[in-house]
């Protein structure tokens, strides 16, 4: 027994290929083979013989069909090394092209502005860009005759001759959608309106078309003091480090008292690093609501009071992300949106971060 | 406004330094913007003087100077034909920047001798013109500083001048008075007083004048006169001249620059007749409309009716407030003057000049006003001026209508001052603010000086104290969130919708854009719009004159500046509002995708292809999907005229809800904006995405079935005008329990099929919920959607 053993155990090891291991295959197990034979005696042997020879066979027919698995196996890895020596691609090749799209910065900064504002509860309010004049200058403490309606460059829509309205205007600022909030909701109220505005002017630092952002807090004992809060608040998140700002006394026909706000900022070789050094750079103008436009709005100035700010988008995006041309923005130059441009999966969130 | 530091000072009393009265300016609400500091350039410069001056061994025109400096006796070649010994100069050390050469200077060899500085000319530094010398200076020791010897001996030569933007609230601030009692109130020094002259008219004034009836209301307040005659109108003398210049006006002559003074120094607007150019009187009216006159600018202006204007007995002489004629102008040869002080109306003045597009500064301050109060007083003060500078003999004042009062009171509550500006500002320095700006106090009630027409509420207090107190100071002071707790969400469902469409949009490989909100009329008409009521009525220019009424031609002009710029393939989307209107709400948000040229550049796996309507489809399904459109739209192809006729859909929910179209763009519009083809778009409109009806978060129960799938493929030959749409809606409706889905997977047109038929082939999925399906039972299913889409299409099985 040990020696039919050895030669099949032999025979298999030296089997070149799958159809040699087959031969030796039949040679032991198939019908006519050498152990197949050997088990049929079995039946002619007596019991006590057949006790020890069975299991003896059984066990060797197993090991010779586990041998013959193992040497098909191996046959097969050789065989499959032999074929990837001659498989070789040039992986240098380049990949398949993918389009990477990109967001536009004036959309990505209003998310931003949005998510921070949002976690100080404030909601997002939105109004018409061609707008009344009423909303856009009345309401908002500016008649007609005063000198901020010309110094606005304001964009009128054509009127037909026999309309006796007065023209409507693209709104030259997102003011008007306080109004629209505060009719519709009332107090108190906390809104940011951002989007795009108009005004007739276009050089290097102007386009005629800009993104703003207006902000909005109505209660009753809203101060100042909170509106200085809030926005240092608001740079601070938004730059990413701590920002100051500073208050300087202005004049806009909607707040009173009124204050342009510069925040901290240093210049280097001409560009500007907000949040550190001793210079300050004039970003936003703001104040306390004025009682007249807390009347448009049909609030009641003697109960509520509260703080508007208002602040260019693109002007916040250029300074955040070293953009150094407004007019760019509008060009959608396919070099600027891929450069300048965000992906798809950065959202900003507070608790991801708002940027990269 | 623009003024110098000295004549501020005319006025404040104050030890401030420059920067300090720069800072404070700024800070309480009169912003700088700029100032020019003559000193500031020149003070690295300082006195030396000649010792000898001998004959350059190798230039006949220089001399090698031995100049007594502060550092020593120094070299200094010089080419200047005054160079000699014993004159006191101005001296330029080497590492000095010399502004009017634009040089930083080095010890220098001149033909072989050294120079140790320079010796300046006035035109070296930009003092002057004059460069035919070197400066020669009177008086001043060696190493005195040159800016030290200016102020003391010709101190307008290092005069700073401030400029300052003035809001439209403060008027006031539009005399160099207004700006010294600002500064005052802060705290920078204390008020000079002025002069009240009181000038005894010795005859009537041969000129009378009047105000209309109609004029008296929203025309003129009060026009008040008077002759004085026999002046001498030569150059005004030297420091008022200095002044002038130095805030950029050009002196004209004693009359003109005295008006040109009162202007500036107490905003206060004056006007000179030359009087023996006026015929008869004077007469304040409104124009009947048509009328010319040249004005002082020598333009002529036609009036409109209703603007209020000054005549004599011959006609229209002036533009009341805004500008004089030049006929009755003042000349050299004026002998006889009539000089005017009058207070207009704001509005008026403010309609009239922008009307007439005027810009002058009688204009700038008639509209925002001036005080009132001051025009009598204003009449003799100039009548001063003018005898002190021109001579003469005043008449006594003639006077049409009357000051107006103006005097009025508000409450100041200073605990709302504080509760406004959360600053504590103690009420005390609340009064005393007022007080230094001239507001009368009587108890609480805060007399408004006439000088400020703005102030008309109780909030204008405020914001008064509040400056002066400086909102530097303020301190921030944290505003609690409205709840508490976690805050909740304030985006809209329209504003998620835009958010989830642009970054959509932007996952599936699209740059975002954004293009102005008006483009050309050429191309709007393109895309429907281009009429009137989206018109602008003052464009900036022809290309921006009307609201767009699509975002597809801004992204097609795009798609043509970038193809200009030699990038031939591009995936551009934007997300914005369209125009069907010119009224308030007249606009709808869109969301725009154009490709153009192929799906990427050409590539060794051969992946590139041109775009076509089928990848337009696919990104605009994908955007509804993600918006939340329900799956089961429908195609129609009544599409708008800017996609080509036959390759486009429209994507609905019924004939009227029209969520999204797609398709190739027309090739003439495609011509028309100068786009390279092919080009495929979407707009899709987020707005009109029905609302889900479940409005819980649960997703409802999953059903998975365990039992064998299906699958059978059929082949259909149509009409080539049969839509797949029809064919698989037919073939789905064949068993609804049991077809799961249906899919196009071959379309073959013509070949052996002949003209006008194709064939569409479809695997169709059935999906058994209870029991195996037996083979008769699909033969049977199989049966039922041939017959289905026979009937539907008026095909046949392909055999």
């Amino acid at each position: 027994m040990d020696e039919l053993r050895n030669t099949y155990i032999e025979r298999i090891a030296k089997a070149a290929d799958e159809a040699a291991l087959e031969d030796v295959r039949l040679q032991a197990l198939g019908k006519k083979g050498e152990i197949s034979l050997k088990m049929r005696e079995l039946g002619r042997m007596d019991p006590e013989e057949r006790k020890t020879a069975g299991p003896a066979l059984n066990a060797l027919k197993d090991e010779i069909n586990s041998a013959i698995a193992a040497r098909k196996v191996a046959l097969e890895d050789s065989a499959l090394d032999e074929r990837l020596k001659t498989e070789w691609l040039d992986v240098t090749l380049p990949a398949r092209e993918r389009r990477q799209g990109t967001i536009h910065p004036v959309s990505q900064v209003t998310e931003e502005v949005t998510a921070i504002f949002a976690d100080m509860g404030f909601a997002v309010a939105e109004g018409p860009r061609i707008e009344s004049d009423w909303y856009n200058f009345d309401a908002l403490n500016i008649p007609g005759h005063h000198p901020a309606r010309a110094e606005m460059d304001t964009f009128y829509m054509h009127r037909e001759e026999g309309d006796a309205r007065p023209p409507f205007v693209l709104r030259t600022h997102t003011s008007p959608v306080q109004i629209r909030s505060m009719e519709a909701q009332g107090a108190p109220i906390r809104i940011i309106c951002p989007g795009g505005v108009y005004r007739a002017d276009y050089d290097q630092t102007h386009t005629p078309m800009f993104h703003q952002v207006e902000g909005l807090a109505i209660d009753r004992d809203i101060s100042m003091a909170n509106l200085k809060w809030v926005l240092e608040e608001f740079f601070s998140a938004y730059f990413g480090t701590s920002v100051k700002t500073r208050f300087r006394a202005s004049h806009f026909p909607f707040t009173e008292p009124s204050a342009e706000v510069d925040i901290q900022c240093s210049w280097q070789d001409g560009t500007v690093k907000v949040g550190e050094g001793d210079d300050w750079l004039e970003v936003l103008g703001s104040g306390m609501v004025h009682p007249h436009v807390l009347r448009s709005g049909g609030i009641d100035p003697d109960e509520w009071q509260g703080f508007a700010f208002g602040m260019g988008i693109d002007r916040i995006a250029m300074l955040k992300y070293g953009i150094p041309d407004l007019r760019a923005f509008f060009d959608s130059d396919l070099r600027w949106l891929r450069h300048y441009g965000f992906s798809a999966l950065d959202v900003p969130t507070i608790r991801g971060g708002l940027s990269r | 406004m623009k003024f110098t530091l000295s004549w501020l000072k005319r006025h404040l009393d104050t030890t401030a330094t420059l920067d300090e009265i720069l800072y404070a300016l700024t800070d309480l609400g009169l912003e700088v913007e700029g100032v020019t500091d003559p000193a500031a350039r020149l003070g690295a410069f300082t006195l030396a003087r000649v010792q000898s001056a001998e004959q350059h061994p190798d230039a006949d025109r220089l001399r090698v100077c031995m100049v007594e400096t502060d550092e020593g006796v120094k070299q200094i070649v010089c080419g200047a034909p005054n160079a000699r010994a014993g004159i006191t100069v101005v001296l330029a050390k080497p590492g000095d920047y010399v502004p009017g050469i634009d040089v930083t200077l080095s010890v220098g060899k001149i033909r072989g001798v050294e120079s140790h500085g320079m010796m300046a000319s006035e035109r070296e530094l930009e003092l002057s013109d004059e460069h035919d010398g070197i400066i020669e200076l009177p008086s001043g020791e060696v190493g005195q500083t040159f800016t030290d010897w200016l102020a003391q001996n010709a101190p307008e030569k290092v005069d700073p001048v401030i400029e300052i933007a003035i809001t439209p609230n403060r008027q006031d601030a539009l005399g160099v008075r207004g700006i010294a009692r600002d500064l005052a109130a802060r705290g920078l020094g204390t008020m000079k007083p002025v002069e009240e002259h009181k000038i005894a008219g010795s005859y009537p004034s041969p000129i009378a004048v009047s105000i209309d009836e109609d004029t008296r209301q929203d025309g003129c307040e009060i026009f008040a006169g008077r002759l004085i005659r026999g002046v001498k109108n030569g150059p005004s003398p030297k420091w008022l001249q200095d002044q002038l210049r130095a805030i950029g006006l050009r002196p004209i002559s004693a009359l003109v620059d005295v008006t040109n003074f009162f202007t500036f120094d107490r905003n206060r607007p004056l006007h000179v007749f030359d009087a023996d150019k006026v015929q008869g009187n004077l007469r304040i009216h409104r124009a009947t409309g048509g009328e010319t006159l040249i004005g002082l600018d020598e333009k002529e202006y036609t009036f409109a009716q209703g603007q209020v204007v000054i005549s004599d007995d011959t006609g229209i002489e002036s533009i009341a407030g805004i500008m004089g004629g030049l006929a009755t102008g003042c000349t050299g040869d004026t002998v006889n003057v009539f000089l005017e002080a009058a207070v207009w109306d704001r509005v008026q003045i403010a309609h009239t000049g922008r009307a007439l597009k005027i810009n002058s500064d009688a204009r700038y301050r008639n509209e925002r006003g001036i005080d009132p109060d001051y025009n009598m007083q204003a009449i003799e003060d100039a009548t001063a001026m003018i005898l002190e500078l021109c001579g003469g003999e005043p008449s006594e004042v003639v006077v049409a209508g009357a000051v107006p009062d103006t005097a009025r009171a508000y409450e100041l509550k200073p605990a709302r001052v504080q509760s406004l500006v959360g600053m504590d500002i103690p009420e005390a320095q609340q009064r005393a603010t007022l007080e230094a700006l001239g507001f009368r106090l009587e108890g609480n009630m805060a007399w408004v000086p006439s000088w400020r027409p703005d102030v008309t509420g109780e909030a204008d207090l405020v914001e008064e104290v509040a400056r002066v107190a400086s909102l530097t100071k303020l301190e921030g002071k944290p505003m609690p969130r409205a709840n508490v707790g976690v805050p909740a969400p304030v985006m809209t469902a329209a504003q998620k919708r835009e958010q989830i469409a642009r970054r959509t949009a932007a996952a599936l490989g699209y740059n975002e854009c954004v293009t102005y909100s008006f483009i050309d009329k050429a191309s709007a008409t393109l895309f429907g719009g281009g009429d009137d009521a989206t018109m602008l009525a003052n464009p900036i220019s022809s290309e921006m004159s009307h609201m767009r009424p699509d975002l597809l031609p801004g992204l097609l002009q795009a798609a043509a500046r970038n193809q200009a710029r030699g990038i031939m393939d591009l995936a551009l989307f934007e997300v914005g509002p369209a125009f069907s209107g010119g009224e308030p709400g007249e606009q709808a948000v869109a969301v725009s995708g154009v490709l153009i040229g192929r799906n990427g550049p050409k590539d060794v796996h051969g992946a590139a292809r041109p775009v076509d309507l089928f990848d337009a489809k696919a990104d605009a399904q994908a955007i509804l999907s993600a918006l939340g459109a329900p799956d089961k739209a429908q195609v129609m192809r009544n599409g708008p005229g800017w996609f080509h006729p036959g390759r486009h859909g429209v994507i609905c929910l019924g004939p009227k809800k029209q969520l999204a179209v797609f398709g190739e763009l027309h090739p003439r519009v495609l011509r028309e904006m100068d786009v390279k083809g092919p080009a495929v778009a979407f707009t899709i409109w987020p707005a009109e995405i029905p609302e889900p009806k479940n409005k819980t978060a649960s997703r409802g129960a999953l059903t998975l079935h365990d039992l064998q799938a299906v699958e059978r493929d059929f082949a259909f030959v149509v009409d080539t005008d049969v839509e797949a749409l029809t064919l698989v809606n037919a073939a789905a409706g064949a068993d609804k329990a049991l077809i799961d889905s249906v899919r196009v997977f071959d379309e073959f047109i013509g070949g052996s099929l002949g003209e006008g038929k194709k064939s569409l082939a479809i695997t169709v999925r059935l999906q058994p919920t209870e029991k195996t399906l037996k083979e008769a039972e699909i033969e049977a299913v199989s049966r039922k959607i041939v017959e289905k889409v026979v009937k539907a299409t008026g095909g046949a099985l392909r055999g």
